[in-house]
């Protein structure tokens, strides 16, 4: 490994070499970049684990009778997985690995605000995470990702305080990253980056972080709630001792529904980047795109209550959540539009970045008009807590975030490593990727449709299969989720050298060279024009 | 593949299914053309075609506006159909027929008004409204009758409430669909749905006390009647003609007698005080488990108003 560092210049100048290349210089690093890498190496390694879980409850449900394992494993599977995937992999995955790479360098800054706090924050994600992996060690817990009352506070008998305090101190490495973000953002621009310069990726960064900011400390609390009715007994939730189940559901809500704007936001941006340059073209609406960035981070506090429709909130109360759901819908349309119209007249260029991207937009698009069936009160009232939310929700966590942040990765990954990877398997990737999704999740819509509850470890016949196809479709999502580590892997050891701008694509993180510098740029970069400047380099040419 | 359309076994199903259909061919439609435009788009500008590639415009207010706007519309379209239905099923009729339910981990206890009780299944009388009166004795779960179209959770220290018309005879699958702990995947039932004159056989063919008659045992055996009977010598408030009543409180607020408020008076006595009293009542709250304290209500329901000479207290009903 020394050896290639040895012979190749670029990385020896480079934020890889020149801050040390000791574990020690690694697990002590300010440098944003390095942050990202530890948690770009720690999240993958939570997304693993959440999809070994996966895969073991679509093995399950192969079999109507679910025998390969009991009720109860089963159980905390579909918690654990829920724990990781949400908290330990979809909400930092962009912001705390593209966010913390590429907002210095967006923005035109030598590093995040407040560094130490970044290097704080990783920290506080890795503590969380350990919580997490004893609770798992030591039994695991079966209340759902979602920790209900009374049921999570006095009935299961699993390690529900190890889980909650796993998820409360993660929370906080949430805000601080939210904070820093939002910090940077404003005060450390570069001269001439005015705010409606930036790329739609620092919005989107922006929107999530002030989401962050404020929904986050919400889950803290809550979850303070629970330990203290479990530990101490004092009647909060529970209606024994005096409480309101339907309380929790209340606070849960308020912050994880705005926790899907956190996952969805900054994906959103990372397929703005992506979409403008595979097409070489300037966004279409940008001022739109910005605003709608924000609107839906804004009214997307206000419609919490649209998960509580049958749980016993009152009729008045679930129609106005109806509406301001529909509401929110409204930028999500402006979005697909949007991106769609970017592409008119452009120059397409079907590399693994833009396969990701367009495969996003099918599958955000599915998953955000599935979500209309879910808004309307009288079509929830059958549909809620039926296979048919796995599925919506799926279309947009996997089938969205998921999808962005890959293809993000793919992007900015000759900017990350200096290197090129196999372009022919990773556009393999992405479309098995695509396939297998569909095969996946589609089934799960159906079931739904037919009533299938979720949650079940075993169901009748007529459900049977369905679940064998979608756990077909999960074989194929698996191999896809695996490719990219192999050809990752090979570029790391022997890809061809990127150089600083391999897709000529816009934006000052490609006007340095590739891996970058420790401070970034050479010269703090003067901005003269704005994002996404391809008609500007096609008229010169 | 076995995609099977459910029974439309409710009088909500048909209504139900005609805007799910609809949805689906709107939310199709523009789903199928999103997806032409782009896969166009795909094909016509892919590097390397001919294709005029003069450069657009970055944005355009009348484009931006059509499709903020038009979505907007018909989503208040989509709302408003969805509201006028969402009123229907929350608004059961007055002639309904009122069963009980209490969920427990993991079954079904299902109450009859003439009486009779069973467990993880519910009969019910074809073409009449049915309305459940449902709690839990634990955790939340959830009453879900996909053929009905119907679900809504049961909730411990609540009352929650459905009403549906069922419009086909025969056996349906209920579950329970908010997740409850271990078993919850086998808390299931089934809803029977008989000809009423079956379903009036069926009631009677099981002796039983009505809930009324429980609740009226109950009032005495657990010494309610010591205080509450009027000829008492203990000042507790009179519960005659109370059901559904406004009830002074101490604290100068005015609340209605509902069933949640009776829940609350025998579980948590002291939380309401009615004016005029002191809170001397203990608590039943582990005395008496759901079933009990719906029977005690039902008979607090049952009783009219008191014998002229021992009413009091209250005089503005009729």
């Amino acid at each position: 490994m020394t050896d290639v560092f040895v012979r190749d210049s670029p990385l020896r100048r480079s934020y890889l070499w020149q801050g040390g290349h000791t574990l020690r210089s690694w697990l002590l690093s300010t440098d944003h970049k390095r942050i990202a890498l530890l948690y770009a190496a720690s999240i993958t390694l939570f997304f693993f684990l959440g999809a070994v879980a996966a895969a073991l409850m679509r093995l399950t449900l192969i079999d109507p009778q679910g025998r390969l394992m009991s009720a109860e494993t089963y159980n905390k599977t579909f918690t654990f997985h829920g724990v990781v995937m949400v908290w330990f992999f979809l909400i930092p995955s962009i912001p705390a690995t593209l966010g913390n790479f590429l907002v210095p360098l967006m923005v035109g800054a030598r590093d995040l605000a407040f560094p130490r706090l970044n290097l704080f924050s990783w920290y506080l994600y890795m503590v969380g995470g350990l919580f997490t992996i004893a609770c798992l060690l030591l039994g695991g817990v079966d209340t759902g990702w979602t920790f209900y009352t009374p049921f999570s506070t006095m009935f299961s008998d699993s390690h529900v305080i190890l889980a909650v305090v796993g998820v409360f101190v993660v929370g906080f490495s949430s805000i601080l990253t939210g904070l820093n973000f939002i910090v940077t953002i404003h005060t450390m621009r570069a001269p001439g980056m005015h705010w409606y310069r930036l790329p739609l990726f620092i919005w989107g960064i922006y929107a999530t972080s002030i989401v962050m900011m404020l929904a986050t400390p919400v889950l803290a609390m809550t979850l303070c709630l629970i330990g203290l009715e479990r530990l101490f007994g004092v009647g909060i939730f529970d209606p024994s001792l005096g409480g309101d189940p339907v309380l929790f559901q209340h606070f849960f809500w308020f912050y994880s529904h705005p926790a899907v704007y956190i996952m969805i936001l900054p994906a959103m941006g990372v397929v703005s980047e992506l979409i403008c340059c595979g097409a070489r073209r300037r966004i279409f609406g940008y001022r739109f795109m910005t605003w709608s960035l924000l609107g839906i981070a804004f009214i997307g506090f206000l419609v919490w209550g649209h998960h509580m429709f049958v749980a016993g909130q009152s009729m008045y109360a679930s129609m106005a959540f109806s509406i301001l759901s529909f509401i929110v819908a409204v930028p999500s349309a402006i979005k697909v539009f949007n991106w769609v119209s970017t592409l008119y007249r452009g120059t397409i260029d079907f590399h693994a970045p833009m396969l990701y991207a367009l495969g996003f937009i099918g599958l955000f698009m599915l998953g955000g008009l599935t979500g209309l069936f879910l808004a309307a009160v009288a079509l929830d009232v059958n549909l809620t807590d039926t296979y048919f939310v796995v599925a919506h929700f799926h279309y947009i966590m996997v089938g969205g975030s998921v999808m962005a942040y890959l293809g993000g990765i793919h992007f900015w990954w000759p900017k990350i490593t200096g290197r090129l990877y196999s372009e022919r398997m990773a556009q393999l990737a992405a479309v098995l990727m695509f396939i297998g999704f569909n095969l996946t999740f589609f089934p799960q819509y159906l079931l739904g449709y037919m009533g299938m509850p979720r949650r079940y470890h075993q169901y009748p016949p007529q459900f049977h299969a369905l679940n064998v196809l979608s756990s077909i479709g999960a074989v194929v999502l698996a191999i896809s989720y695996l490719m990219p580590l192999f050809y990752f892997a090979r570029s790391l050891r022997s890809g061809a050298s990127a150089g600083p701008n391999p897709w000529q694509a816009a934006g000052l993180e490609w006007m340095t060279s590739s891996p970058p510098p420790e401070h970034n740029f050479v010269e703090t970069p003067v901005v003269t024009e704005g994002p996404y400047a391809y008609h500007e380099h096609e008229e010169q040419a | 593949m076995s995609v099977v359309r459910l029974p439309q076994a409710s009088s909500f199903a048909p209504s139900i299914d005609h805007m799910f259909d609809a949805m689906v061919i709107l939310c199709g439609v523009v789903a199928i053309g999103v997806f032409a435009v782009m896969i166009g788009m795909c094909i016509v500008y892919r590097r390397g075609s001919k294709a005029d590639r003069s450069i657009p415009v970055a944005q355009q207010m009348g484009i931006e506006l059509a499709w903020t706007l038009i979505p907007f519309l018909l989503f208040v379209g989509i709302f408003a159909w969805s509201i006028r239905l969402w009123v229907h099923l929350r608004s059961p009729p007055a002639d309904s027929l009122t069963i009980y339910v209490v969920a427990k981990q993991w079954m079904w206890k299902v109450q009859h008004p003439d009486g009779r009780r069973e467990i993880d299944a519910l009969h019910v009388p074809l073409g009449k409204p049915v309305r459940l009166i449902m709690t839990s004795e634990d955790v939340v779960h959830s009453f879900y009758i996909p053929a009905f179209r119907i679900k809504q959770d049961v909730v411990p220290g609540r009352y929650t409430q459905l009403w549906f018309k069922a419009t086909q005879a025969g056996n349906f699958q209920l579950y329970c669909s908010e997740y409850c702990g271990t078993n919850h995947a086998a808390m299931l039932g089934t809803v029977s749905v008989l000809p009423a004159s079956d379903y009036a056989r069926w009631l009677v063919s099981v002796t039983a006390m009505t809930p009324e008659q429980r609740g009226r045992q109950l009032f005495v055996q657990m010494g309610c009647s010591g205080c509450h009977d009027p000829q008492s010598g203990i000042r507790a408030p009179d519960l005659h003609g109370l059901y559904n009543m406004p009830v002074h409180l101490n604290d100068g607020t005015v609340v209605q007698a509902d069933d949640a408020y009776l829940r609350e008076s025998i579980v948590f006595p002291a939380s309401k005080i009615v004016q005029g009293y002191t809170p001397i009542m203990p608590t039943y709250q582990h005395r008496v488990d759901e079933e009990g304290i719906l029977a005690l209500i039902a008979y607090i329901r049952s009783i009219g108003p008191a014998p002229p000479a021992a009413s009091q207290d209250r005089s503005s009903h009729d």
